[in-house]
């Protein structure tokens, strides 16, 4: 395994994340592709952290230095972060798609053009 | 934790608790002391609220003074946060907008019904993630307080829970999050690539990696991460060409919050990329690149807030493709910077993003709550409905007109010196093409702001009772008008506040 096949697949699950917000109509198929976009940020930072051990860090003799011990671990954290806050996110959303549906009886994106000019 | 990292922490740790305190007062009082009537309690929940705001404004200007405590301009809890003057000149920008939306927002708080206590817990939780990210130097704490913001916002732009503001709320929180995934993809290669992420060590390590000279920004990676990050933060700060959630959350979501989410959301997007982007600012090759890219954004949001604010019929609608205009005018002072910070004279660049943004931030407060307290009581959001205003309400319609013509740059208000010192920076830095952009859409603005200024001193209306707009909302106009007055005729008085608040360049 490489970086690179991380990194394709994290692009990947981005990208068809991305398609899924723009494409879809129905609200909840838009905030399972918005998590989508952010499993793909999430196998990309633990691709990261995993694989590159950028080379301005590790010593010329090749020894992994404690500094880039902590910097390749600080991909996990970020990992833990988006994790928990996009869990927070989804809650909000799944509660305004409730919210929606009771003020319109629909939860089809279509259906949010009230306010034209 | 040490104790230095609590004192400069102390201002944004106060907003949150003061955020408790209010949610925990509007359960004890709401039953308690008014015998079971629940809205007896909303001008009690209003002045705990405003009198809480001294608390972090006090400990705000104790950092800025450091009267007591430890001198915390440096990075503290482990590099992730810094309470340099900057930070401390964004926070009060930020808290004054609190303080300012609150007030104005007392009468329009029968809206929210059962949800009092939440208003105020959701509007100064995204004021202490505001405080937050105007301080935050490390890419994870940058995501956090962005988030610590977007999140109660779409709750706020949601609160009133009719089918306009369900809608607005429900675009607002697919485009945020969509634009945080964009922004996060960014900052997770920005990591990827130089393996840290604190910004002080990412531009040393960038100093360390291989440059390609026929590149943009010397890389490929960290040209698609700029990209990224820019695009994610675009929308935050609602420039074109990621502005299209902007007119229908301002104009679905309750006035007072559409005020607050145009005044202080931005300020504070804008100062975490100007954070960003001074960090980098040493990176000479790259300059030209960041030029480049910010003067193509702020044409791009100036013709496009002003082009579709012409055939806006809708007040906030108008407002918003305003606020989006004059995004695009800051950014101006964004294209003139990065090469500016080469030079010596490097601060003239940051000084005029600052004072456009302090005197935009009280411009828009006076226009936007002034158009709140007379939304609120006619129920008529066109421009038709503010005709015969002047015979109304002689003393809101001078003073939203006094703020409409600060937004349009008319001397001498704060909107003419902002603009001036921004699109001089810019004929400095040999940016005369955007210059002679900016003005010739300040020009066509002038068209919609004078036709609602006409509207509200010659328009004739059927319905002449006269509006009587209640103490709170006229002290809140009124101090929004009266900075666009004074920074506007001695201008000396904030730009010397600026000069000391560039702690990051």
């Amino acid at each position: 395994m490489t970086l690179e096949i991380v990194l394709v697949v994290a692009g990947a699950l981005f990208s068809i994340g991305l398609f899924g917000v723009l494409a879809r109509r129905n609200i909840i198929a838009v905030i399972m592709s918005l998590e989508l976009m952010f499993n793909g940020v999430l196998v990309a930072a633990i691709g990261f952290s995993r694989f590159t051990v950028p080379a301005a860090l590790v010593g010329a003799s090749g020894d992994i230095t404690e500094s880039a011990v902590r910097a390749s671990l600080t991909g996990h954290a970020f990992a833990v972060f988006v994790i928990s806050i996009a869990a927070a996110e989804t809650a909000l959303a799944l509660a305004l798609v409730f919210a929606f549906y009771r003020a319109k009886q629909s939860v089809e994106i279509t259906d949010a053009s009230e306010m034209k000019n | 934790m040490t104790a230095q990292d609590y004192w400069a922490l102390s201002p944004v740790i106060a907003m949150a608790a003061l955020a408790l305190v209010l949610l925990s007062a509007d359960a004890l009082l709401a039953e308690r002391m008014f015998g079971g009537k629940r809205y007896g309690s909303k001008r009690a929940l209003s002045w705990i609220a405003v009198i809480g705001l001294a608390v972090p404004a006090f400990l705000a200007l104790n950092l800025w003074f450091e009267w007591f405590g430890e001198s915390t301009s440096e990075a503290v809890v482990y590099g992730t946060f810094t309470a340099d003057r900057f930070a401390l000149f964004f926070q009060f920008l930020i808290i004054g907008a609190t303080g300012v939306v609150i007030l104005a927002s007392v009468p329009y708080l029968q809206q929210f019904r059962d949800s009092l206590g939440e208003f105020f817990t959701l509007l100064l939780t995204a004021a202490a993630g505001m405080m937050l990210l105007v301080g935050a130097s490390e890419l994870i704490t940058i995501y956090v307080a962005l988030e610590t913001t977007a999140l109660p916002a779409v709750a706020l732009a949601a609160l009133r829970r009719d089918g306009f503001s369900i809608e607005a709320g429900a675009k607002f929180l697919i485009l945020s999050a969509l634009s945080t995934a964009l922004l996060l993809f960014g900052l997770v290669f920005l990591y990827g690539y130089t393996g840290a992420t604190r910004i002080d060590e990412i531009v040393a390590r960038m100093g360390a990696l291989p440059f390609e000279s026929g590149v943009p920004f010397g890389s490929l990676a960290v040209m698609l991460s700029v990209l990224l990050i820019v695009a994610g933060f675009g929308f935050k700060m609602a420039i074109a060409p990621w502005h299209m959630w902007v007119p229908d959350v301002y104009q679905g979501s309750p006035t007072p919050v559409a005020a607050f989410l145009s005044v202080a959301s931005k300020a504070s997007a804008f100062a975490v990329l100007m954070r960003l982007l001074y960090s980098f600012a040493g990176f000479d090759p790259v300059a030209q690149d960041w030029q480049i890219l910010f003067a193509l954004i702020a044409t791009a949001s100036m013709t496009v807030g002003n082009l579709m604010a012409l055939s806006q019929t809708n007040v906030k609608r108008l407002l918003a493709y305003s606020t989006i205009a004059q995004a695009g005018y800051i950014m101006v002072g964004f294209a003139a910077v990065s090469v500016a910070s080469s030079s010596d004279s490097a601060s003239a660049g940051p000084q005029s993003i600052m004072y456009y943004l302090a005197g935009y931030a009280f411009t828009n407060l006076a226009v936007f709550l002034a158009f709140a307290a007379i939304v609120h009581r006619t129920g008529n959001d066109t421009i038709a409905g503010l005709s015969g205003l002047l015979k109304r309400s002689p003393v809101l319609a001078i003073l939203m007109v006094i703020g409409l013509l600060s937004l349009l740059g008319m001397p001498p208000t704060v909107g003419f010196m902002a603009k001036a010192v921004i699109f001089s920076t810019a004929v400095d830095q040999g940016l005369i093409w955007l210059a002679v952009v900016a003005v010739v859409n300040t020009v066509v603005a002038a068209y919609y702001y004078l036709r609602v200024v006409g509207v509200i001193m010659f328009g004739e209306s059927d319905d002449a009772d006269p509006i009587k707009p209640g103490a709170g909302e006229l002290a809140a106009v009124s101090i929004g008008v009266a900075g666009a007055l004074v920074f506007g005729i001695v201008p000396w008085f904030i730009l010397e506040l600026v000069d000391k608040s560039l702690t990051i360049v």
